[in-house]
């Protein structure tokens, strides 16, 4: 594997070892010193187009743990912001000698392009509104930790609450769920759903009531105050009192439901309990798990020797 | 059951005694069992160490000895030039601060695998000492380390490929 | 006195039919029409052997960018383009900087196509000032200065009150409006068509509708009016559909369709390449059928390429940063010939005397015959060759076309007399 653009490059086998190497990375992050030489010598550049500390922390996180050198570029910080192309930066810092992008990018397909203009792998940690394959692949593993599924996630019955339509996150779960086997069900209203969900392996429900007392995990997404601006919802407290998951709500979840959140929380709108009242909260969990997927998908990018043909004499 | 063209240079028995002298050369050299973990080098090493502590366990009259296993893919010196698949996750029964830590692994040949155990080691704990026990060493040292238990030692050339379970060693 | 310029061995494809026939000019005009003629000592020659010689093509459609963004085209690289293409006259979109929308601006740009010599150049004028769809630009004085053909290209006319306003007083200055249909408040920040492809991918979608509504709207405004109106690259089934009932229904609508509109599917935006990006977007397989049928049953009355350079750069951003737009000038014979299932014909109908007639331009697309202006193509109809970006005339290379085989190649363009493409090369 050269580089993870798209969680729908994955079939359910490659999702699968993905997650299994992850645990190796869960045991080292539990060590006193939670580090190991595997990536040493190697160089990876956090290029962050769109504010994110979260992500850009666990990522830089995740490859300092392997040893790996860590270059950060805000993009605020750069030379982009003075006009400098896309390609022109992708070609300045691959001279200087990287093994990894991570790339955060506002516009849909901003990595796929930077393929194009280095042969450093590239990671794609969020592109506009089209794919966030290692936020799926921690959601994957979270619910694969948390319900005991390490064999897959057939008749599992997930819902991705919320705005669906312009959620990057939405789009890589819903591919990384179903590759897994599990039943998806959309639950949004019709201007929060994408203008075609013709060929999505999933069920739409605009009625999270009808949704919430059968499901074994609860998606919430985050619900931005600009959708309000373009006529998508009335208003933020209409959507809550639809689709947010209250009080009322959390009350008729089966005990055993799982409640995740990709972050940050937008409390009061999408989630009105305190997610500490909730027990099936896995929202800390998420975060925790993201470190330890990051570090599998680097090293299965940099260090695995995936792409190389095996050795017929085996390891030495 | 023999590999095609393949040589059987121990039988299933000469397998399971090598491992019984073992289990009593580890302990006549530790002088007891008292702080010694032996820690099975996945993959080959894990069943030996498992039998290794049962056989340990059997003649010291004891119910357990203490084991864990140890995957050294995230300390190879080869990362990123053959492919590498981790096997299962590292377990250890607790700290290794003080401990007389038994390496154990089915073949030792250029001895990479062993430098790379020790790293690991080292990031778990500082043990009093380390150890090594091998069914079978093959020869071609790259570096300079050396078994403390062997069970057969086996000229070889580069070529030929050594295969180590519990129905014997194969040589192809 | 300039010497005779002989047409010989080939077929004259016009308006009138299908006959063999070599050609003869004199000057800026046609003088012989008949097989075999005898060339004289001092004559030009024009090989014609397996090729067919129609009326010029007419290009109701090209950005040629100059005056004000000269790095992505230029007037005299833009007319090179053209005439290798086969295109004796082209109509300039007006979404320069500084736009149409003065005597200055248009008599500039013909200064400019006078001084290239390659294509005869007709500036478009906009409807409104700057194209900013508020007031009225000088209709009457630039159609008095020979303007014929009006639009905001780039932008519709939003406002339906305004429009009206336009419609009703161009109606007697003998001029057609045209109209680029897209109802801005829906398409806001789209990059590619609405529909399953910008779903899966998370790129804004630019909805059919919002070019079906403009163009109903346009119809019954032309209905009201009775003034013409002209109809700019249609992208869309439904608009076909509602342009065939208006012409049944006798109203003075017409037509063009761009070869992207008919040749790409927007599923090739799947590897985010901004080359795909164009306005109105490349639609869906059920869009091609109906473009293609459109053209076949005279619906759409012209093919007109849209033709629209950008520098190499712009076409790397991402895409939503990207600008629309493709090349076509070059392309646009060989694509009709190999993707259109219509009889040569009908293609040539479509690319020379229907457009000329639509512009008002009455030196373009008159039939081959003693004393009609001498604006003609030679073609060869079967030639195979493959589409450089590197070897096209154009200033810029964002052709989508890139490394495709097509069938059908000018061999030889004549304006007004002189023989300004000649076996492929442009002569000047």
């Amino acid at each position: 594997m050269k580089h993870l653009l798209d969680i729908g490059d994955l079939d359910a086998a490659s999702i699968g070892h993905l997650l299994d190497l992850t645990d190796h990375m869960v045991e080292i992050n539990q060590r006193p010193m939670p580090k190991v030489p595997a990536l040493r010598g190697k160089t990876v550049v956090n290029l962050f187009f769109e504010d994110s500390t979260r992500t850009r922390t666990s990522f830089d996180t995740a490859a300092r743990r392997l040893s790996a050198d860590v270059m950060n570029f805000a993009v605020s910080s750069s030379s982009v912001n003075k006009g400098e192309s896309l390609r022109d930066t992708i070609e300045t810092i691959t001279a200087m000698g990287v093994d990894a992008f991570v790339v955060r990018h506002g516009s849909s397909g901003a990595p796929q392009q930077i393929t194009r203009w280095t042969n450093a792998a590239v990671v794609n940690a969020g592109d506009g509104w089209h794919q966030h394959p290692t936020q799926a692949l921690l959601d994957c593993y979270t619910i694969r930790a948390a319900l005991g599924r390490t064999t897959g996630f057939d008749g599992l019955r997930i819902a991705i609450v919320g705005d669906i339509a312009h959620s990057r996150v939405a789009r890589s779960d819903v591919q990384a769920f179903t590759a897994l086997g599990a039943q998806v069900t959309l639950v949004a209203p019709p201007t929060l759903l994408p203008p075609s969900v013709d060929g999505w392996p999933v069920e739409v429900s605009h009625r999270l009531d009808d949704v919430i007392g059968d499901v074994d995990v609860l998606y919430l997404l985050r619900m931005q105050r600009e959708r309000m601006r373009d006529a998508l919802v009335p208003s933020l407290r209409e959507y809550t009192s639809l689709y947010g998951l209250t009080p009322q709500r959390a009350a008729r979840l089966q005990p055993h439901t799982i409640v995740m959140h990709p972050g940050p929380m937008n409390r009061g709108v999408e989630i009105a309990v305190d997610p500490a009242d909730l027990a099936g909260s896995m929202v800390l969990q998420q975060v925790a798990n993201g470190v330890a997927v990051r570090m599998a998908v680097l090293f299965e990018l940099l260090g695995s020797g995936s792409d190389l043909a095996p050795d017929p004499k085996g390891p030495q | 059951m023999q590999a095609e063209g393949g040589r059987t240079v121990m039988s299933a028995d000469d397998v399971r005694r090598a491992i019984i002298r073992i289990g009593h050369e580890i302990v006549e050299r530790n002088h007891g069992t008292q702080g010694v973990v032996l820690v099975g080098l996945q993959r080959g090493g894990v069943w030996i160490a498992q039998q290794l502590a049962e056989a340990i366990a059997r003649s010291e009259g004891l119910d357990t000895m203490p084991i864990g296993t140890l995957d050294v893919s995230f300390y190879r010196d080869d990362v990123g030039l053959r492919p590498i698949v981790p096997g299962s996750v590292t377990t250890l029964p607790g700290t290794l601060d003080g401990t007389h830590v038994v390496l154990v692994d089915d073949v030792l040949f250029t001895g990479r695998t062993v430098r790379a155990a020790l790293d690991a080691i080292n990031d778990h704990g500082r043990p009093r000492s380390v150890q090594l026990a091998v069914i079978v060493d093959r020869g071609h040292r790259e570096l300079p380390i050396r078994p403390d238990y062997v069970g057969k030692n086996l000229p070889t050339s580069r070529a030929e490929n050594v295969a180590v379970t519990a129905d014997g060693v194969v040589l192809t | 006195m300039s010497p005779r310029l002989v047409i010989r061995n080939g077929t004259v494809l016009d308006q009138q039919g299908e006959r063999r026939a070599d050609v003869a000019i004199e000057g800026h005009t046609i003088t012989e029409v008949a097989p075999d003629l005898a060339a004289a000592d001092g004559d030009v020659v024009l090989d014609a052997t397996g090729c067919i010689v129609s009326p010029g093509f007419v290009d109701l459609h090209v950005h040629l960018r100059e005056p004000g963004r000269e790095e992505a085209e230029t007037i005299e690289t833009g007319s090179r383009a053209a005439a290798l293409g086969g295109f004796t006259a082209i109509v300039a979109m007006p979404n320069t900087d500084p736009p149409h929308d003065s005597l200055a601006t248009v008599e500039f740009v013909r200064a400019q196509a006078e001084r290239a010599g390659l294509c005869h150049v007709a500036p478009a004028g906009c409807i409104t000032m700057a194209r900013a769809g508020q007031q009225l630009a000088p209709l009457g004085e630039l159609a008095a200065a020979g303007v014929t053909l009006f639009t905001d290209d780039g932008n519709g006319v939003q406002d339906p009150a305004l429009m009206r306003r336009a419609l009703e007083y161009a109606k007697p200055l003998g001029v057609t409006l045209a109209q680029h249909c897209e109802v801005a408040s829906l398409t806001v920040g789209a990059v590619m068509h609405e529909g399953s492809c910008c779903s899966h991918l998370g790129l804004p979608g630019w909805p059919a509708i919002a070019e079906e509504l403009m163009v109903h709207r346009d119809i019954e405004l032309s209905r009201l009016t009775g003034a013409p109106v002209h109809f700019l690259h249609l992208s869309t089934e439904r608009s076909v559909a509602l342009v065939r009932a208006a012409k049944a229904d006798g109203l003075a609508v017409t037509a063009e369709a761009a070869p992207h509109h008919f040749t790409l599917t927007d599923e090739l935006l799947a590897g985010f390449d901004a080359i795909y990006k164009v306005n109105p977007p490349l639609r869906t397989a059920a869009d091609i059928a109906a473009i293609k049928a459109g053209l076949a049953d005279g619906t759409i009355d012209a093919i007109a390429t849209d033709h629209a350079p950008h520098p190499p750069e712009t076409k790397e951003a991402p895409l939503d940063q990207a600008p629309p737009g493709m090349l076509g000038l070059e392309t646009a014979l060989a694509l009709s010939l190999t993707e259109l299932d219509m009889p040569v014909a009908q293609v040539v109908a479509a690319l020379s005397w229907n457009p000329a007639r639509i512009a008002r331009l009455g030196r373009h697309g008159q039939p081959i015959a003693p004393g009609s202006p001498a604006n003609i193509t030679v073609f060869d109809p079967t030639a195979a060759w493959t589409v450089s970006a590197a070897r096209l005339a154009s200033k810029s290379r964002n052709t989508p076309y890139a490394g495709r085989t097509l069938r059908g190649k000018v061999r030889h363009t004549v304006l007004e007399g002189a023989a300004v493409v000649v076996d492929g090369i442009a002569q000047r």
